[in-house]
């Protein structure tokens, strides 16, 4: 019948998720404020780690308004599709040796397609506000996931190559002696960029763009939705982050630290790397986006994939 | 591409730069003697209400915020029977302040006005005056100006001549 622990370790996911999410926005704001010489949000509990709380509260109490233009059901799907098939993919993830609610052999191959479906969310949510910039925002999703997609799976397959195995926890186990983001650095490179799209995050968050879409996607969205879609978000930069550490800096692998503490550490730096990417770029303009994504990084993507089959073909490492 | 590494680079680097935040309510900025914040009227020298009810700062008020009322004392003097001013309208442009003849109207650098209820920004005369001269001390308007009141004629004001009699030619 039903696996008690099995049960349990997904309760403690879900219930660590959302507010390590919340305490993620609080993070985020407190570092985008040191990087620009201000403080950030401190006023609420210590350090104003308590004001993603406070957000959520008045965030919970907003008015729940569906535009009488809207798509009613899909309006309503939209959030919790992005919300969700991200959460899915936390399945997979291995946190520790002793943590893995699926160690499933087609692992990566699970993250991979719970992203693409993240995208339907985001493009949902544009289609049926029946808005034009929800809807502009939704199409430009579409393109830059369909574009982003391809090479983000490319670029894995180096990973696959030299770990011999779609699994998780075996693509750990094989960085026991060198982690792969020195053989696979341009992959790792390109995993990152293509994580950054998907994620929708700054600089490419064309989708949402709120200087030239009002919003983008979620422009009529309000209250508890919009909540979930920032959530889907927020999620999803700790997905790739978690997903960069288990395929490239060796997941739980480190001396002296429990395993756990190195993946969180490990995790932990991505994401601030993340805000950091935030801070400093630009948003790129949008057909410049779609030809640095099929000009370049899907060609490198490619030569770094057949490089990394020769060497591995001809008996190198 | 490299630009950008520098960018990231350099943006990293504000990490352990100073705040520039003024933490506010802990950490108060100096505002000067002459900032235009909160009204009040002053009081002469000898602790009477400058104002005359000339009604000129309601006048010159771009918003219309000061309402007053003039009323007269048996010596002869004007002075306002209310004056009210609505700080939820009021801009503290100072144009009240420059239209003043009496030096009664005076903007302090106070800002720390909130209030929860409307109305408690609507401030009569007695929320208004102070006790002191505010920036001009020792100035009287009745004791400068050439106006009669009850025990000062004309021409017996500080630095005036006597009243010249105009339909006797001779010097």
């Amino acid at each position: 019948m039903w696996d008690m622990e099995l049960l349990l370790k997904i309760t403690l996911l879900v219930s660590t998720l959302l507010p390590t999410a919340a305490l993620l926005v609080w993070l985020e704001r407190r570092l985008l404020g040191f990087w620009q010489e201000r403080c950030g949000p401190n006023r609420v509990g210590p350090f104003g780690i308590l004001q993603s709380l406070a957000d959520l509260i008045k965030i919970l109490f907003k008015h729940d308004w569906i535009p009488p233009f809207a798509d009613k059901p899909l309006f309503v799907l939209a959030p919790l599709i992005g919300a969700l098939a991200v959460m899915m993919s936390f399945v997979v993830v291995p946190l520790s040796p002793g943590w893995m609610i699926s160690d499933s052999h087609i692992g990566l191959l699970f993250f991979l397609a719970m992203t693409s479906l993240a995208v339907y969310g985001v493009l949902l949510a544009g289609w049926s506000s029946n808005n034009k910039y929800a809807l502009l925002g939704g199409m430009r999703a579409a393109a830059q996931t369909i574009c982003y997609e391809v090479f983000m799976g490319v670029s894995l397959l180096g990973v696959v190559i030299l770990a011999g195995s779609f699994r998780l926890s075996d693509i750990v186990q094989a960085q026991q002696g060198l982690w792969f983001v020195i053989p696979q650095f341009v992959g790792f490179v390109i995993f990152i960029i293509a994580g950054i799209a998907e994620s929708h995050r700054l600089p490419f968050d064309l989708p949402e763009a709120e200087t030239e879409l009002t919003g983008g996607f979620h422009t009529e969205y309000s209250g508890i939705k919009f909540a979930l879609f920032f959530l889907g978000e927020y999620l999803g930069i700790m997905l790739i982050s978690m997903m960069a550490t288990t395929l490239f800096l060796g997941g739980w692998l480190g001396p002296w630290l429990p395993p756990l503490v190195w993946f969180l550490l490990k995790t932990l730096l991505l994401i601030c790397f993340f805000i950091l990417l935030r801070a400093s770029l630009p948003r790129p303009r949008y057909d410049q986006l779609l030809a640095f994504g099929w000009k370049w990084l899907l060609p490198l993507a490619l030569v770094n994939l057949l490089v990394t089959a020769a060497i591995k073909l001809t008996g190198g490492t | 591409m490299w630009s950008q590494l520098v960018t990231i680079w350099r943006v990293f680097r504000h990490l352990f730069a100073a705040r520039d935040t003024v933490r506010y309510p802990e950490q108060k900025p100096y505002l000067s003697p002459r900032y235009r914040g909160r009204i009040v009227l002053t009081r002469d020298p000898d602790g009477d209400e400058r104002c005359v009810a000339c009604n000129l700062c309601a006048v010159a008020c771009p918003v219309d915020c000061i309402s007053l009322q003039k009323t007269e004392d048996d010596d002869g003097r004007w002075r306002p029977a209310f004056f009210r001013i609505n700080f939820s309208r009021c801009i503290m442009c100072g144009l009240c302040e420059e239209a003043c003849p009496t030096y009664a109207i005076q903007l302090t650098p106070d800002v720390e006005m909130s209030e929860y209820d409307r109305n408690s920004l609507v401030y009569e005369k007695e929320h208004l005056t102070i006790d002191g001269q505010g920036k001009y001390p020792g100035y009287s308007f009745y004791r400068k100006a050439g106006i009669s009141i009850k025990g000062k004629a004309k021409g017996e004001a500080d630095q005036e001549e006597k009243p010249v009699d105009v339909r006797n030619l001779l010097p």
